[in-house]
Protein backbone atom coordinates (compact mmCIF):
# COMPACT_ATOMS: atom_id res chain seq x y z
CA UNK A 1 0.00 0.00 0.00
CA UNK A 2 2.51 2.43 0.98
CA UNK A 3 4.91 1.50 -1.74
CA UNK A 4 1.81 1.42 -4.48
CA UNK A 5 0.90 5.02 -3.26
CA UNK A 6 4.65 6.46 -3.43
CA UNK A 7 5.17 4.87 -6.66
CA UNK A 8 1.89 6.51 -7.85
CA UNK A 9 3.37 9.63 -6.27
CA UNK A 10 6.54 9.36 -8.14
CA UNK A 11 4.69 9.34 -11.62
CA UNK A 12 2.09 12.33 -11.16
CA UNK A 13 5.45 14.07 -9.19
CA UNK A 14 7.47 13.50 -12.27
CA UNK A 15 4.79 15.65 -14.35
CA UNK A 16 4.68 18.33 -11.87
CA UNK A 17 8.59 18.91 -11.84
CA UNK A 18 8.32 18.94 -15.43
CA UNK A 19 6.20 22.04 -15.21
CA UNK A 20 7.81 23.07 -12.62
CA UNK A 21 11.18 23.42 -14.17
CA UNK A 22 9.01 25.68 -16.72
CA UNK A 23 7.99 27.91 -13.48
CA UNK A 24 11.62 28.27 -11.81
CA UNK A 25 13.45 28.65 -15.33
CA UNK A 26 11.06 31.28 -16.00
CA UNK A 27 11.47 33.28 -12.79
CA UNK A 28 14.78 32.19 -12.21
CA UNK A 29 15.21 34.66 -15.54
CA UNK A 30 12.58 37.27 -15.48
CA UNK A 31 11.57 36.91 -11.62
CA UNK A 32 8.20 36.50 -13.13
CA UNK A 33 5.88 33.48 -12.10
CA UNK A 34 4.19 32.63 -15.71
CA UNK A 35 0.69 31.40 -14.45
CA UNK A 36 -0.26 30.50 -17.98
CA UNK A 37 2.27 27.07 -17.92
CA UNK A 38 -0.57 25.01 -17.44
CA UNK A 39 -2.04 26.46 -20.47
CA UNK A 40 1.38 25.42 -22.22
CA UNK A 41 0.70 22.19 -20.97
CA UNK A 42 -2.51 21.86 -22.56
CA UNK A 43 -1.23 23.34 -25.41
CA UNK A 44 1.03 20.34 -25.93
CA UNK A 45 -1.54 18.12 -24.90
CA UNK A 46 -4.34 19.29 -27.70
CA UNK A 47 -1.81 19.51 -30.48
CA UNK A 48 -0.66 15.83 -30.14
CA UNK A 49 -4.22 14.68 -29.88
CA UNK A 50 -5.29 17.07 -33.00
CA UNK A 51 -2.37 15.64 -35.00
CA UNK A 52 -3.12 12.23 -34.11
CA UNK A 53 -6.64 12.47 -34.73
CA UNK A 54 -6.60 14.30 -38.23
CA UNK A 55 -3.49 12.15 -39.94
CA UNK A 56 -1.49 8.85 -38.86
CA UNK A 57 1.74 9.89 -38.11
CA UNK A 58 4.38 7.82 -35.62
CA UNK A 59 3.28 8.87 -32.36
CA UNK A 60 6.91 9.93 -31.50
CA UNK A 61 6.69 12.49 -34.33
CA UNK A 62 2.95 13.88 -32.58
CA UNK A 63 4.72 14.01 -29.24
CA UNK A 64 7.92 16.34 -30.48
CA UNK A 65 4.89 18.37 -32.55
CA UNK A 66 3.23 19.09 -28.92
CA UNK A 67 6.14 19.72 -27.88
CA UNK A 68 6.82 22.30 -30.25
CA UNK A 69 3.47 23.82 -30.65
CA UNK A 70 4.09 24.41 -26.67
CA UNK A 71 7.67 25.91 -26.92
CA UNK A 72 6.64 28.06 -29.87
CA UNK A 73 3.55 29.35 -27.86
CA UNK A 74 5.28 30.14 -24.83
CA UNK A 75 7.97 32.31 -27.49
CA UNK A 76 4.83 34.00 -28.68
CA UNK A 77 3.55 34.72 -25.19
CA UNK A 78 6.79 35.96 -24.08
CA UNK A 79 6.73 38.56 -27.00
CA UNK A 80 3.42 39.97 -26.75
CA UNK A 81 2.11 39.27 -23.27
CA UNK A 82 5.70 39.98 -21.16
CA UNK A 83 8.62 41.59 -23.13
CA UNK A 84 6.63 45.32 -23.71
CA UNK A 85 5.66 45.16 -19.99
CA UNK A 86 9.60 44.64 -18.80
CA UNK A 87 10.60 47.42 -16.41
CA UNK A 88 7.21 48.26 -15.03
CA UNK A 89 5.94 47.27 -11.76
CA UNK A 90 6.42 43.51 -11.02
CA UNK A 91 2.67 43.20 -10.34
CA UNK A 92 1.79 43.89 -13.91
CA UNK A 93 3.72 41.25 -15.87
CA UNK A 94 1.89 38.98 -12.97
CA UNK A 95 -1.72 39.99 -14.40
CA UNK A 96 -0.53 39.75 -17.52
CA UNK A 97 -0.07 36.08 -17.10
CA UNK A 98 -2.94 35.46 -15.72
CA UNK A 99 -4.52 37.34 -18.30
CA UNK A 100 -2.55 35.07 -20.82
CA UNK A 101 -4.09 31.79 -18.98
CA UNK A 102 -7.53 32.75 -18.84
CA UNK A 103 -7.04 33.78 -22.75
CA UNK A 104 -5.53 30.71 -23.63
CA UNK A 105 -8.26 28.71 -21.78
CA UNK A 106 -11.15 30.42 -22.83
CA UNK A 107 -9.55 30.24 -27.06
CA UNK A 108 -9.39 26.51 -26.89
CA UNK A 109 -12.46 26.62 -25.07
CA UNK A 110 -13.64 28.12 -28.52
CA UNK A 111 -11.99 26.45 -30.69
CA UNK A 112 -12.38 22.86 -29.27
CA UNK A 113 -15.24 22.69 -27.63
CA UNK A 114 -15.60 21.77 -23.63
CA UNK A 115 -15.77 18.16 -24.85
CA UNK A 116 -13.18 15.64 -23.18
CA UNK A 117 -11.09 14.25 -25.75
CA UNK A 118 -9.57 10.58 -25.78
CA UNK A 119 -6.54 10.19 -26.69
CA UNK A 120 -6.59 8.73 -30.57
CA UNK A 121 -3.81 5.77 -29.82
CA UNK A 122 -4.64 3.21 -27.33
CA UNK A 123 -1.62 1.79 -25.90
CA UNK A 124 -1.17 -2.00 -24.81
CA UNK A 125 0.06 -1.29 -21.67
CA UNK A 126 0.82 -4.41 -19.11
CA UNK A 127 0.70 -4.28 -15.14
CA UNK A 128 3.71 -5.63 -13.68
CA UNK A 129 4.02 -7.14 -10.37
CA UNK A 130 7.08 -5.86 -8.63
CA UNK A 131 7.46 -6.87 -4.62
CA UNK A 132 4.15 -6.88 -4.30
CA UNK A 133 3.59 -3.55 -5.72
CA UNK A 134 1.43 -3.59 -9.04
CA UNK A 135 3.05 -1.51 -11.75
CA UNK A 136 2.00 -0.38 -15.14
CA UNK A 137 4.39 -0.27 -17.55
CA UNK A 138 2.65 3.21 -18.53
CA UNK A 139 3.76 4.61 -15.00
CA UNK A 140 7.19 3.53 -15.94
CA UNK A 141 7.66 5.21 -19.19
CA UNK A 142 5.86 8.21 -17.48
CA UNK A 143 8.40 8.47 -14.85
CA UNK A 144 10.92 7.72 -17.33
CA UNK A 145 10.76 9.94 -19.82
CA UNK A 146 10.15 13.13 -16.95
CA UNK A 147 13.36 11.65 -15.81
CA UNK A 148 15.06 11.66 -19.43
CA UNK A 149 13.88 15.41 -20.43
CA UNK A 150 14.96 16.18 -16.63
CA UNK A 151 18.41 14.79 -17.26
CA UNK A 152 18.40 16.83 -20.53
CA UNK A 153 17.60 19.94 -19.21
CA UNK A 154 19.90 20.04 -16.50
CA UNK A 155 22.93 18.94 -19.01
CA UNK A 156 22.13 21.98 -21.12
CA UNK A 157 21.82 24.18 -18.85
CA UNK A 158 25.29 22.56 -17.20
CA UNK A 159 27.23 22.03 -19.82
CA UNK A 160 25.79 24.40 -23.07
CA UNK A 161 26.88 27.95 -24.04
CA UNK A 162 23.05 28.50 -23.51
CA UNK A 163 22.92 27.37 -20.76
CA UNK A 164 25.58 29.25 -19.43
CA UNK A 165 24.34 32.70 -20.51
CA UNK A 166 21.01 31.97 -19.16
CA UNK A 167 22.74 31.47 -15.79
CA UNK A 168 24.57 34.82 -15.94
CA UNK A 169 21.64 36.49 -17.83
CA UNK A 170 19.20 35.09 -14.80
CA UNK A 171 22.74 36.21 -12.40
CA UNK A 172 23.00 39.73 -13.79
CA UNK A 173 21.57 40.91 -16.92
CA UNK A 174 23.77 44.21 -17.51
CA UNK A 175 27.00 42.16 -16.60
CA UNK A 176 25.24 39.27 -19.37
CA UNK A 177 24.85 42.15 -21.65
CA UNK A 178 28.49 43.36 -21.50
CA UNK A 179 29.64 39.75 -22.18
CA UNK A 180 27.90 39.88 -25.61
CA UNK A 181 25.13 37.81 -24.63
CA UNK A 182 21.94 39.04 -26.21
CA UNK A 183 19.57 38.83 -22.94
CA UNK A 184 16.05 39.05 -25.26
CA UNK A 185 17.35 35.79 -27.12
CA UNK A 186 17.96 34.23 -23.63
CA UNK A 187 14.31 34.79 -22.37
CA UNK A 188 12.60 33.21 -25.62
CA UNK A 189 15.13 29.89 -25.20
CA UNK A 190 14.23 30.02 -21.82
CA UNK A 191 10.36 30.50 -22.29
CA UNK A 192 10.85 27.92 -25.45
CA UNK A 193 12.50 25.66 -22.96
CA UNK A 194 10.52 25.51 -20.38
CA UNK A 195 7.19 25.67 -22.32
CA UNK A 196 8.36 22.20 -24.47
CA UNK A 197 8.53 20.71 -20.69
CA UNK A 198 5.38 21.87 -19.49
CA UNK A 199 3.72 20.57 -23.54
CA UNK A 200 5.82 17.16 -22.78
CA UNK A 201 3.84 17.15 -19.37
CA UNK A 202 0.42 17.83 -20.95
CA UNK A 203 0.71 14.74 -23.60
CA UNK A 204 2.13 12.49 -21.05
CA UNK A 205 -1.14 13.46 -18.51
CA UNK A 206 -3.57 13.15 -21.43
CA UNK A 207 -2.23 9.09 -22.39
CA UNK A 208 -2.58 8.43 -18.28
CA UNK A 209 -5.81 9.92 -18.14
CA UNK A 210 -6.64 9.31 -21.46
CA UNK A 211 -8.73 13.08 -21.59
CA UNK A 212 -7.52 16.31 -22.98
CA UNK A 213 -9.79 19.58 -22.24
CA UNK A 214 -9.50 23.47 -22.43
CA UNK A 215 -9.46 23.31 -18.65
CA UNK A 216 -6.94 20.51 -18.18
CA UNK A 217 -4.02 22.79 -17.36
CA UNK A 218 -5.62 24.59 -14.52
CA UNK A 219 -4.97 22.29 -11.51
CA UNK A 220 -1.18 20.47 -12.48
CA UNK A 221 -0.62 23.81 -13.64
CA UNK A 222 -1.00 25.30 -9.69
CA UNK A 223 0.10 22.13 -7.70
CA UNK A 224 3.14 22.34 -10.42
CA UNK A 225 3.75 26.16 -8.86
CA UNK A 226 3.65 24.82 -5.56
CA UNK A 227 5.88 22.30 -6.43
CA UNK A 228 8.41 25.05 -7.38
CA UNK A 229 7.75 27.21 -4.35
CA UNK A 230 8.31 24.18 -2.16
CA UNK A 231 11.88 23.25 -3.92
CA UNK A 232 12.36 26.89 -3.61
CA UNK A 233 11.26 29.18 -6.88
CA UNK A 234 13.91 29.58 -9.41
CA UNK A 235 16.21 26.47 -8.41
CA UNK A 236 16.61 23.75 -11.45
CA UNK A 237 16.79 20.97 -8.85
CA UNK A 238 14.56 22.25 -6.26
CA UNK A 239 11.57 22.58 -9.03
CA UNK A 240 12.80 18.56 -9.01
CA UNK A 241 12.73 17.68 -5.69
CA UNK A 242 9.69 19.58 -5.31
CA UNK A 243 7.31 17.74 -8.10
CA UNK A 244 8.52 14.35 -7.01
CA UNK A 245 7.70 15.28 -2.61
CA UNK A 246 4.52 16.86 -3.72
CA UNK A 247 3.26 13.90 -6.25
CA UNK A 248 4.45 11.60 -3.23
CA UNK A 249 2.58 13.54 -0.47
CA UNK A 250 -0.19 14.28 -2.25
CA UNK A 251 -0.80 10.25 -2.93
CA UNK A 252 -0.02 9.39 0.43
CA UNK A 253 -2.58 11.61 1.35
CA UNK A 254 -5.42 10.32 -1.34
CA UNK A 255 -4.30 6.87 0.08
CA UNK A 256 -4.28 7.19 3.70
CA UNK A 257 -6.94 10.14 4.44
CA UNK A 258 -9.26 10.03 1.78
CA UNK A 259 -9.13 10.43 -1.81
CA UNK A 260 -10.69 13.63 -1.71
CA UNK A 261 -8.18 15.15 0.17
CA UNK A 262 -5.66 14.75 -2.24
CA UNK A 263 -5.41 18.27 -4.04
CA UNK A 264 -5.76 19.90 -0.65
CA UNK A 265 -2.39 18.02 0.22
CA UNK A 266 -1.10 19.92 -2.59
CA UNK A 267 -2.26 23.37 -1.76
CA UNK A 268 -1.67 22.59 2.03
CA UNK A 269 1.95 21.91 1.82
CA UNK A 270 2.17 25.29 -0.26
CA UNK A 271 0.55 27.71 2.46
CA UNK A 272 2.94 25.71 4.65
CA UNK A 273 5.75 25.94 2.78
CA UNK A 274 5.23 30.03 2.37
CA UNK A 275 4.55 30.12 6.41
CA UNK A 276 7.54 27.89 7.69
CA UNK A 277 10.36 28.13 4.78
CA UNK A 278 9.62 30.80 2.17
CA UNK A 279 12.69 30.00 0.18
CA UNK A 280 11.76 26.42 -0.41
CA UNK A 281 13.83 23.25 0.60
CA UNK A 282 16.49 23.74 -1.78
CA UNK A 283 16.37 27.83 -1.12
CA UNK A 284 15.52 30.13 -4.13
CA UNK A 285 16.39 33.11 -5.87
CA UNK A 286 15.55 36.20 -4.95
CA UNK A 287 14.46 39.00 -7.63
CA UNK B 1 42.61 56.35 -35.01
CA UNK B 2 41.58 52.64 -33.11
CA UNK B 3 38.94 54.47 -30.47
CA UNK B 4 37.80 58.12 -31.24
CA UNK B 5 35.98 59.87 -28.48
CA UNK B 6 33.96 63.06 -30.24
CA UNK B 7 32.05 65.63 -28.39
CA UNK B 8 30.95 63.25 -26.29
CA UNK B 9 28.14 64.66 -23.68
CA UNK B 10 26.03 62.84 -21.40
CA UNK B 11 23.31 64.85 -18.95
CA UNK B 12 21.12 62.70 -16.54
CA UNK B 13 18.19 65.63 -16.11
CA UNK B 14 19.54 68.59 -15.41
CA UNK B 15 22.92 67.09 -14.36
CA UNK B 16 25.90 67.41 -17.26
CA UNK B 17 27.62 64.09 -16.25
CA UNK B 18 29.96 64.47 -19.59
CA UNK B 19 30.41 67.79 -21.48
CA UNK B 20 31.98 68.05 -25.14
CA UNK B 21 34.90 64.94 -24.22
CA UNK B 22 36.80 64.36 -26.79
CA UNK B 23 39.76 62.07 -26.87
CA UNK B 24 41.30 59.12 -28.84
CA UNK B 25 43.26 55.99 -28.28
CA UNK B 26 45.92 54.41 -30.11
CA UNK B 27 45.90 50.74 -31.13
CA UNK B 28 48.22 49.14 -28.51
CA UNK B 29 48.30 51.54 -26.25
CA UNK B 30 47.76 51.75 -22.22
CA UNK B 31 45.92 54.92 -21.65
CA UNK B 32 44.47 56.12 -18.70
CA UNK B 33 41.68 58.30 -17.44
CA UNK B 34 42.13 59.80 -14.21
CA UNK B 35 40.60 62.78 -12.72
CA UNK B 36 38.32 63.61 -9.33
CA UNK B 37 35.66 61.31 -8.29
CA UNK B 38 32.10 62.30 -9.81
CA UNK B 39 34.33 63.77 -12.88
CA UNK B 40 32.23 61.85 -15.36
CA UNK B 41 35.59 58.65 -15.92
CA UNK B 42 32.91 55.99 -15.08
CA UNK B 43 30.03 57.33 -17.19
CA UNK B 44 31.97 57.53 -20.44
CA UNK B 45 32.93 53.86 -19.56
CA UNK B 46 29.63 53.09 -19.42
CA UNK B 47 28.86 55.08 -22.66
CA UNK B 48 31.86 53.16 -24.40
CA UNK B 49 30.66 49.91 -23.55
CA UNK B 50 26.42 51.03 -24.22
CA UNK B 51 25.41 50.45 -20.64
CA UNK B 52 24.22 53.74 -21.36
CA UNK B 53 23.29 55.48 -24.97
CA UNK B 54 24.74 58.85 -25.07
CA UNK B 55 23.18 62.36 -25.33
CA UNK B 56 25.12 63.60 -28.10
CA UNK B 57 28.75 62.95 -29.50
CA UNK B 58 30.52 59.98 -31.48
CA UNK B 59 32.11 56.96 -30.15
CA UNK B 60 34.41 55.24 -32.96
CA UNK B 61 36.34 52.13 -32.30
CA UNK B 62 38.26 50.54 -35.58
CA UNK B 63 36.59 53.02 -37.93
CA UNK B 64 33.16 51.99 -37.25
CA UNK B 65 30.21 54.75 -35.17
CA UNK B 66 29.64 52.30 -31.77
CA UNK B 67 27.45 55.16 -30.20
CA UNK B 68 24.00 54.09 -29.42
CA UNK B 69 24.55 50.18 -30.62
CA UNK B 70 23.52 47.79 -27.47
CA UNK B 71 25.96 46.26 -25.29
CA UNK B 72 26.20 42.84 -26.36
CA UNK B 73 26.76 43.67 -30.36
CA UNK B 74 29.70 46.47 -29.09
CA UNK B 75 31.09 43.14 -27.81
CA UNK B 76 30.70 41.17 -30.38
CA UNK B 77 32.85 44.52 -32.07
CA UNK B 78 36.34 43.52 -29.68
CA UNK B 79 35.23 45.19 -26.27
CA UNK B 80 35.27 44.31 -23.10
CA UNK B 81 35.13 45.58 -19.54
CA UNK B 82 35.74 45.41 -15.96
CA UNK B 83 33.57 47.16 -13.18
CA UNK B 84 34.49 49.83 -10.14
CA UNK B 85 32.30 47.53 -8.03
CA UNK B 86 33.15 43.90 -8.89
CA UNK B 87 30.53 42.03 -10.61
CA UNK B 88 30.86 38.58 -11.22
CA UNK B 89 28.52 35.87 -11.83
CA UNK B 90 28.20 34.62 -7.51
CA UNK B 91 26.34 31.63 -7.73
CA UNK B 92 29.23 30.47 -10.47
CA UNK B 93 32.46 28.53 -10.36
CA UNK B 94 35.38 30.83 -11.51
CA UNK B 95 36.21 28.11 -14.74
CA UNK B 96 32.02 28.91 -15.31
CA UNK B 97 32.40 33.05 -14.68
CA UNK B 98 35.07 33.11 -17.43
CA UNK B 99 33.48 30.48 -20.22
CA UNK B 100 30.75 33.15 -20.00
CA UNK B 101 33.27 35.77 -21.42
CA UNK B 102 33.64 32.77 -24.45
CA UNK B 103 30.21 33.00 -25.21
CA UNK B 104 30.57 34.97 -28.85
CA UNK B 105 33.51 32.40 -29.67
CA UNK B 106 31.19 29.41 -29.33
CA UNK B 107 29.11 29.32 -32.77
CA UNK B 108 26.08 26.98 -33.33
CA UNK B 109 22.44 27.36 -32.92
CA UNK B 110 20.28 26.01 -30.49
CA UNK B 111 19.40 22.90 -32.43
CA UNK B 112 22.99 22.32 -33.01
CA UNK B 113 23.79 22.57 -29.69
CA UNK B 114 20.27 20.52 -27.86
CA UNK B 115 21.66 17.66 -30.62
CA UNK B 116 24.84 17.97 -29.22
CA UNK B 117 26.64 17.50 -32.52
CA UNK B 118 30.55 16.83 -32.19
CA UNK B 119 31.50 20.15 -33.85
CA UNK B 120 29.77 21.91 -30.77
CA UNK B 121 31.40 19.49 -27.88
CA UNK B 122 34.66 20.51 -30.22
CA UNK B 123 34.14 23.84 -29.60
CA UNK B 124 33.08 23.34 -25.74
CA UNK B 125 36.40 21.87 -25.56
CA UNK B 126 38.35 24.18 -27.45
CA UNK B 127 36.76 26.87 -25.25
CA UNK B 128 37.51 25.10 -21.91
CA UNK B 129 41.28 24.65 -23.15
CA UNK B 130 41.66 28.85 -24.02
CA UNK B 131 39.94 29.72 -20.17
CA UNK B 132 42.12 27.33 -18.45
CA UNK B 133 45.05 28.93 -20.03
CA UNK B 134 43.73 32.39 -19.25
CA UNK B 135 43.17 31.36 -15.22
CA UNK B 136 46.63 30.15 -15.47
CA UNK B 137 47.70 33.92 -17.25
CA UNK B 138 45.79 35.71 -14.42
CA UNK B 139 47.15 33.26 -11.53
CA UNK B 140 43.76 31.34 -11.10
CA UNK B 141 44.76 28.37 -12.47
CA UNK B 142 44.49 26.21 -9.38
CA UNK B 143 40.98 27.69 -8.16
CA UNK B 144 38.86 27.14 -11.10
CA UNK B 145 36.98 24.89 -8.99
CA UNK B 146 36.12 27.21 -6.55
CA UNK B 147 32.72 29.53 -6.49
CA UNK B 148 33.61 33.09 -7.88
CA UNK B 149 32.47 34.76 -4.67
CA UNK B 150 34.88 32.42 -2.23
CA UNK B 151 37.81 34.06 -4.01
CA UNK B 152 39.98 37.21 -2.04
CA UNK B 153 38.97 40.26 -3.10
CA UNK B 154 42.12 40.97 -5.40
CA UNK B 155 41.84 37.49 -7.10
CA UNK B 156 38.25 38.59 -7.83
CA UNK B 157 39.43 41.47 -9.59
CA UNK B 158 41.86 39.12 -11.75
CA UNK B 159 39.31 36.77 -12.40
CA UNK B 160 37.48 39.99 -14.11
CA UNK B 161 40.43 40.65 -15.93
CA UNK B 162 40.52 36.78 -16.99
CA UNK B 163 36.60 37.10 -17.90
CA UNK B 164 36.98 40.03 -19.92
CA UNK B 165 39.37 38.55 -21.67
CA UNK B 166 37.94 35.80 -23.05
CA UNK B 167 35.75 37.61 -24.97
CA UNK B 168 39.12 38.05 -26.75
CA UNK B 169 38.78 41.70 -26.93
CA UNK B 170 40.47 44.46 -29.38
CA UNK B 171 39.97 46.81 -26.27
CA UNK B 172 39.68 46.92 -23.01
CA UNK B 173 38.65 48.77 -20.37
CA UNK B 174 39.72 48.51 -16.74
CA UNK B 175 37.41 50.56 -14.20
CA UNK B 176 39.98 51.30 -10.66
CA UNK B 177 41.47 47.48 -11.59
CA UNK B 178 43.82 48.60 -8.61
CA UNK B 179 40.95 49.66 -6.12
CA UNK B 180 41.34 48.20 -2.84
CA UNK B 181 44.39 46.06 -3.45
CA UNK B 182 47.98 46.74 -1.53
CA UNK B 183 51.07 48.10 -2.65
CA UNK B 184 52.47 43.89 -3.13
CA UNK B 185 48.78 43.56 -5.23
CA UNK B 186 48.97 46.54 -7.15
CA UNK B 187 52.85 45.28 -8.85
CA UNK B 188 51.30 41.72 -10.10
CA UNK B 189 48.84 44.16 -11.54
CA UNK B 190 50.79 46.06 -13.52
CA UNK B 191 52.95 43.29 -14.22
CA UNK B 192 49.76 41.53 -16.07
CA UNK B 193 48.44 44.62 -17.83
CA UNK B 194 52.23 45.21 -19.62
CA UNK B 195 51.53 40.78 -20.45
CA UNK B 196 48.27 41.98 -21.42
CA UNK B 197 49.40 44.91 -23.51
CA UNK B 198 51.67 41.91 -25.21
CA UNK B 199 48.81 39.79 -26.08
CA UNK B 200 47.88 43.24 -28.80
CA UNK B 201 45.18 44.40 -26.60
CA UNK B 202 44.88 47.89 -26.08
CA UNK B 203 44.04 49.14 -22.73
CA UNK B 204 41.73 52.16 -21.42
CA UNK B 205 41.67 52.27 -17.49
CA UNK B 206 40.65 54.39 -15.16
CA UNK B 207 43.03 54.92 -11.84
CA UNK B 208 43.51 56.43 -9.14
CA UNK B 209 46.52 55.16 -7.94
CA UNK B 210 49.14 58.06 -9.28
CA UNK B 211 52.38 55.31 -9.38
CA UNK B 212 50.60 52.36 -11.38
CA UNK B 213 48.89 55.37 -13.58
CA UNK B 214 52.57 57.19 -14.18
CA UNK B 215 54.47 53.91 -14.51
CA UNK B 216 52.18 52.26 -17.10
CA UNK B 217 50.28 54.62 -19.61
CA UNK B 218 51.63 56.03 -22.74
CA UNK B 219 48.89 58.56 -22.41
CA UNK B 220 46.83 60.34 -19.85
CA UNK B 221 43.94 62.28 -20.01
CA UNK B 222 42.55 64.01 -17.21
CA UNK B 223 38.61 64.52 -16.40
CA UNK B 224 37.14 67.27 -14.17
CA UNK B 225 33.65 67.84 -13.70
CA UNK B 226 32.57 66.39 -17.09
CA UNK B 227 35.16 67.68 -18.96
CA UNK B 228 38.79 66.73 -20.14
CA UNK B 229 40.84 69.59 -18.92
CA UNK B 230 44.46 68.27 -20.03
CA UNK B 231 45.50 65.41 -21.92
CA UNK B 232 49.01 64.33 -23.03
CA UNK B 233 52.25 61.71 -21.88
CA UNK B 234 52.55 61.07 -17.80
CA UNK B 235 55.49 63.87 -17.82
CA UNK B 236 53.21 66.71 -19.60
CA UNK B 237 50.42 65.98 -17.26
CA UNK B 238 52.13 65.84 -13.77
CA UNK B 239 53.49 69.40 -14.62
CA UNK B 240 50.43 70.67 -16.05
CA UNK B 241 49.16 74.08 -13.60
CA UNK B 242 45.25 72.86 -14.14
CA UNK B 243 45.76 69.38 -13.35
CA UNK B 244 47.75 70.07 -10.42
CA UNK B 245 44.45 72.30 -9.27
CA UNK B 246 42.47 70.36 -10.20
CA UNK B 247 43.24 66.66 -9.34
CA UNK B 248 46.43 66.43 -6.92
CA UNK B 249 45.47 70.17 -5.29
CA UNK B 250 42.67 68.24 -4.17
CA UNK B 251 44.24 65.48 -2.76
CA UNK B 252 46.03 67.62 -0.76
CA UNK B 253 43.03 69.24 0.08
CA UNK B 254 41.90 65.79 1.54
CA UNK B 255 45.08 65.15 3.54
CA UNK B 256 44.49 67.89 5.54
CA UNK B 257 41.46 66.72 6.93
Amino acid sequence: MLLQQILNGLTAGSVYALIALGYTMIYGILGLINFAQGELYMAGAFATVLLLTAYKVNFFVAFFFGMGVAAVLGVILERIAFRPLRGGHPLVPLISAIGASIFLQSLALLLFGPADRSFPIQFEFAALEIAGVSVSTLQLAIFGAALFFMALLVAFVKYTKFGKAIMATALDQDTARLMGINVDRMIAITFFIGSALSGAAGIMMAIYYNTTYPRMGLLPGLKAFSAAVLGGVGNIPGAIVGGLLLGVAENLGAGYLSSGYKDAVAFAILIIVLLVRPKGLLGGRSH
Amino acid sequence: MFLEIDQLSKSFGGLQALDRVSFEVQMGAIQALIGPNGAGKTTCFNLISGVLPPSAGSIRLMGQEISGLPPHQIARLGLARTFQNIQLFGGMTVLENVLVGQHIHLHGGLVATLCNLPDIRRQEQRAKTFVRELLDFVGLADKETWSADSLAYGEQRRLEIARALALQPRLLLLDEPAAGMNPRETEDLMALIAAIQERDITVLLIEHDMNLVMNISKRIVVFDQGRVIAQGPPRAIRQNPQVIEAYLGKEEDEDDV
